[in-house]
Order: structure tokens, then C-alpha cells, then sequence
């Protein structure tokens, strides 16, 4: 009997723009620059097309939020090895920071939430160093608690509005400006991630995931590495629950929920890990599901946990990863 | 070579629980010297290396370098001022082509400060200094060899990758875990040649080995090691004429 393999090889086009060199053709620059392109300007438009269902034009928000976050997830768990399982602590110290900036030290909103992402950032860089220098669950524990504390501890001291939260935050100048900072941020942090990871610097940060004892050996401290990845990270988290806080006017317990650790979690998954992209496309499948799922309440669980089933079951190295490589290769059938 | 002691070993000691991998060991190091170190599995060779270059604390003892204590140093600060190292199993940055690997070692501070003519510099240029680095540890330039993905390599190229990491750093001292195990004899034949040339550009070599044949050729003295004890110390021939050593290879029944 014959055997036969499947073989998959890059296409032309791909080879012909690996390079500096080589772009001479509409086709390619269109290859090269399409998809891209296509995002950028879909993101930009999308406010303006759902102007026609305005109800959804708030969950484009809702949806970047989630995207920051699972960029954050995508960064921390496939290029430093760190598995984050505290979005819901970034947003909270964000949420609140800015709500303290805003309501307790009257900053304007330009102020609140610049000021807020970088505190927030530094405040949870410091808290979670202890887990750093270790190898093991121990990063993702310690993440999975600190909202938990949180919450206890605003509750115990009744401190920020205890329950209730902080009320009044000053919301942004006008829906536009609420629109478009959070999409123009999100395709920042998204290319500029993409880039990061394959310069210098990030190449050191993934060589820290693949073999972190040559990282030392190279005399480079793995720590102040993973330092300054977790940074990164939570500077996007807090960034996201500044912006949130200042949405919805209000800093509450529900910032600290776990929904923030686990539908980005559940979005890398969906959307294939180690692309980056892939944090955006699972974040647009997986919020606006949520969404409308909203009448059937805790019911969503359940149609959650079947889709992410699902995709671990049939496909489960995620849509970008799939994606990309029928873009960039084809597959044949060969003998053996 | 000059009789200057650039690293001094003293009364390094070592428990696991019960276990003693290390009892008492000691050595001193010249500048310029290929030194040999031998025993049986287990004896405590690769636990020695790893107590020096600072990856596991010492239980007693004290290591000096250039006159300096560096005793129970973190790993990247011995790094740092000159005490490279490989690793027997060998682990290139997997997912990285094999030039890639070197921007790495090239990034960190001590390329940067003492590299000057190959580290450091803009984006792109450490790519260069990759290459170059990779040609002269025997990957062909022309060839696809240095871009292919690191876990892709054969063995040989993998083994070379780890001693061009090393090099990356221009180091002062390179300990070398076992380099030439599990490669065969021709791909140990082209190693040969770049201990050399290391030897000739000053670089001091610690060669922990199990091939003694290859090992006699190029080291300039020798110490055997057995359950964590020096047995024996001195130039290869009269090392390997040692009865302690002959026992502890081959058991007293063989000597």
C-alpha cells in the first residue's frame, strides 16, 4: 500500500517578501500589507458603521478592554513563560488608582489615567516580584490571589467606598474620544508588542521562556527580565481599568472579578497563542458571544465552557495560528 | 601562559540530604591553561562547575577569582565579570534561529562594556556579530546552517552554538561541561582545533570530561574526582597512571 504525507510548503509570494528586497508587485505589497491594513482601518470604521446599532458600539469598548488583557496574557504566557492568571488585579489597581486620582484628588481625566496606568503598573510590578525569581506555578498563584485580597480588603476596611465603590468619576470628554482612545491604545500596544518581541531586547525576554539558566549564564538577571515583561503587561491592564473606570464612572469590587482573568484567557485560546493577533480575533468572537448571551444569564457559563471545549477538542492550536498558516503556506499530499 | 592564579578553588563542599557530592575539593587555576577534570558518573563533576559559577550555593568553602572572593555570587554576576560556562544538556533557545541565539549573550552588559569591537551597538549590527561569531566556530556563512531554527540542528552544530554563547560574552575562563560527548569521532576531530584556538587567544579553559582520550590531547593538567573527592591532580599521563584513578574507573578488581 502507498503512503502518503502531507507536506506543507511556503508560497512564492511569501518567500518573494521575506526579504528586504524583493517587493515589486501590487500583489505583494497587497500580501504583505493587506492584513494589517484591513484591521487598522476595520477598527477605526467600526464606530462609525455601528452608529447604526448603538447598543453595540459600547461593546466595541468592552471588547478592546478585553483585547489589552489578553494581549497581556499572550505576551506574559508564550514569549516570557509566565502564566498570569490576575487580569482582574491589573484592572482593579487601575480602576481604583484612577478613581482616587479623579474623585479624591480632583485630576482631570488626561491626568487620572495616564497617572493611573504607570502607578498601577509600578504597584503591581512590586507586588508580584516576590514570585518572580521562582520557577513553577507559583507567578500564577500568587496572581490568581492578589484580586481575591483585594476585594477582602477593601471590604474589611470599608476603605475607597468599601462596598459601594467610588462613584463620580468624571467620564470622557465626549463618545469619540471614548471610542477612539481605546482602539487607537489597543492597536498601539497590539504592533508594538509585535514588534518588541523580535527586537534585541525581545528576543532576550523570550530566551528567558526557552532556557532561563543561559539567560543567566549570559550574565543577564532573569528577574529584572521578567520584571520588566510583567510591567509591560500590567501597564496594559491598568491601562484598561483606568479606561473602564472612567466608562462606566465608578470604581467598584466588580473590578477586581474574575471575568477579567478568565475571558482573556479563554480568547487566547480561542484565538491561537503566541500571535499576538490571535489575543484581538478571540476577544472579538468571545465578548460580543457574551453579550448576546447577557438574557440567559449564568447559563453563558455553560455555552463558554462548550465553545472552549470545543476548540481545545478540534482545534486547538487557535484561529491565527490555523489562519496564518494557510496564508503563508499550502499543503500537498506526497508519497513517502 | 603566566603563573598568574586567576581562579583559586578552596575546600568547596557540597551536601544533597545525606548524599556528599562534594568533600573538600580544591584546585588552582593559571591564566591561559586548559584544565582537565575527570571521574566516573556521579563523581560530583558537573555539581563542582555549577557550585563555582554560582547556580548552586556552596555548602562550605570559597572560590576566588583574580583574587576576588565570588563565593555564592548569583549566576549572572559571575557571568557578568567573566566566568562563562556551558551546559551538558544542552538547551539552545529552541524556538530561535541559531544566529538569534547569540543576540542573547551579545545584549547582555558585560558584551556591551568589554566587548566593544564585536558587542554592543544598534539593532542589526548584533545580528553581523552573530554571523561572524558562528563562522568562526566552524558554521558555514554561506550555507543555511546559521539561519535554521535552533532545535533543528544536529547535535554537532548544537554543541557548537553552546561555546559560541560563551564566546558571545568574551570571556576570561570557559567551563566546558562535557563538549564532546555525544558526538562522533569526525565532528570531535573539528572541535579539536577551536579549544585551540581559544587556548591561543588567552582564554582559560575548565573542561569537565568524560572522552579522555580527546581530553589528554589538548588539557595542560588534569584533576580526578571520585565521590565527590579530588584523588588526583597533575599532568594527564601521570594522572591517568594513578591508582586511585585506575581503580576508580575500572574497579579493583581491573587494576
Amino acid at each position: 500500500m502507498e503512503m502518503m504525507r502531507k507536506e506543507r510548503i511556503d508560497r512564492g509570494v511569501r518567500v518573494r517578501t521575506a526579504g528586504l528586497y524583493a517587493i515589486s508587485s501590487w500583489r505583494e505589497m497587497l500580501y504583505l500589507m493587506g492584513p494589517p491594513l484591513f484591521l487598522i482601518i476595520g477598527m477605526i470604521v467600526l464606530p462609525v458603521i455601528l452608529e447604526l446599532a448603538p447598543y453595540w458600539k459600547r461593546v466595541v469598548n468592552i471588547v478592546c478592554v478585553y483585547t489589552l488583557l489578553a494581549l497581556a496574557f499572550d505576551f506574559l504566557a508564550n514569549f516570557v513563560g509566565l502564566v498570569c492568571l490576575g487580569g482582574a488585579f491589573f484592572v482593579g489597581i487601575g480602576g481604583y488608582l484612577s478613581a482616587i486620582f479623579n474623585v479624591y484628588l480632583h485630576f482631570p481625566v488626561y491626568l487620572s489615567i495616564p497617572l493611573a496606568t504607570i502607578g498601577g503598573a509600578v504597584i503591581s510590578t512590586l507586588l508580584l516580584m516576590p514570585a518572580l525569581p521562582l520557577r513553577g506555578v507559583y507567578f500564577a498563584i500568587v496572581t490568581l490571589m492578589y484580586p481575591l485580597l483585594a476585594t477582602r480588603v477593601i471590604e474589611a476596611l470599608n476603605i475607597f467606598g468599601g462596598t459601594n465603590g467610588i462613584i463620580g468619576l468624571d467620564s470622557l470628554p465626549n463618545v469619540y474620544v471614548e471610542h477612539y482612545l481605546i482602539i487607537i491604545a489597543t492597536l498601539i500596544f497590539l504592533y508594538g508588542l509585535r514588534r518588541f518581541v523580535n527586537q534585541d531586547m525581545g528576543l532576550v525576554i523570550r530566551g528567558v521562556k526557552d532556557n532561563d539558566q543561559a539567560v543567566r549564564a549570559s550574565g543577564i538577571s532573569v528577574t529584572r527580565m521578567k520584571a520588566f515583561a510583567v510591567f509591560v503587561a500590567s501597564f496594559m491592564g491598568c491601562f484598561a481599568g483606568a479606561y473602564i473606570s472612567h466608562m462606566y464612572s465608578w470604581a467598584g469590587n466588580s473590578l477586581f472579578a474574575l471575568d477579567f482573568s478568565i475571558i482573556p484567557i479563554a480568547s487566547v485560546v480561542i484565538g491561537g497563542g503566541g500571535t499576538l493577533l490571535g489575543a484581538v480575533v478571540g476577544s472579538f468572537i468571545l465578548v460580543p458571544v457574551s453579550e448576546l448571551l447577557r438574557n440567559f444569564g449564568t447559563f453563558r457559563i455553560v455555552i463558554y465552557c462548550v465553545i472552549l471545549t470545543g476548540f481545545i477538542v478540534f482545534k486547538s492550536e487557535g484561529i491565527m495560528v490555523y489562519v496564518m498558516r494557510k496564508y503563508h503556506q499550502f499543503e500537498r499530499w506526497v508519497k513517502v | 601562559m603566566n603563573d598568574e592564579i586567576i581562579l583559586s578553588v578552596q575546600g568547596i563542599s557540597k551536601t544533597f540530604g545525606g548524599l556528599k557530592a562534594l568533600v573538600d575539593v580544591g584546585f588552582d587555576i593559571k591564566r591561559g591553561e586548559v584544565y582537565g577534570i575527570i571521574g566516573p558518573n556521579g563523581s560530583g563533576k558537573t555539581t563542582l562547575i555549577n557550585c563555582i559559577t554560582g547556580f548552586i550555593k556552596p555548602g562550605a568553602g570559597r572560590v576566588s577569582f583574580k583574587g576576588r572572593n565570588i563565593t555564592g555570587w548569583a549566576p549572572h554576576k559571575i557571568a557578568h565579570i567573566g566566568i562563562s560556562r556551558t551546559f551538558q544538556i544542552m538547551r539552545p533557545y529552541y524556538s530561535l534561529p541559531a544566529y538569534k541565539n547569540l543576540i542573547i549573550p551579545l545584549w547582555s552588559p558585560r558584551a556591551k562594556t568589554v566587548g566593544g569591537w564585536r558587542g554592543g551597538g544598534k539593532h542589526g549590527d548584533r545580528d553581523t556579530v552573530a554571523i561572524d561569531i558562528l563562522e568562526e566556530i566552524g558554521f558555514e556563512r554561506d550555507s543555511r546552517v546559521p539561519y535554521k531554527i535552533a532545535s533543528t540542528l544536529p547535535t554537532g552544530y548544537q554543541k557548537r552554538l553552546e561555546l559560541a554563547r560563551c564566546i558571545a560574552m568574551r570571556p576570561e575562563i570557559i567551563f566546558c561541561d562535557e563538549v564532546f560527548s555525544g558526538l562522533s569521532m569526525s565532528e570531535i576531530a573539528g572541535m579539536l582545533p577551536l579549544i585551540e584556538k581559544m587556548k591561543e587567544e588567552g582564554i582559560t579553559l575548565i573542561m569537565v570530561e568524560h572522552r579522555l582520550r580527546e581530553l589528554f590531547r589538548v588539557a595542560d593538567r588534569v584533576m580526578a574526582l571520585n565521590f565527590g573527592e579530588k584523588i588526583a591532580e597533575g599532568e594527564s599521563g601521570v594522572v591517568i597512571e594513578n591508582k586511585k584513578v585506575k581503580e576508580a574507573y575500572l574497579g579493583k578488581e581491573g587494576v
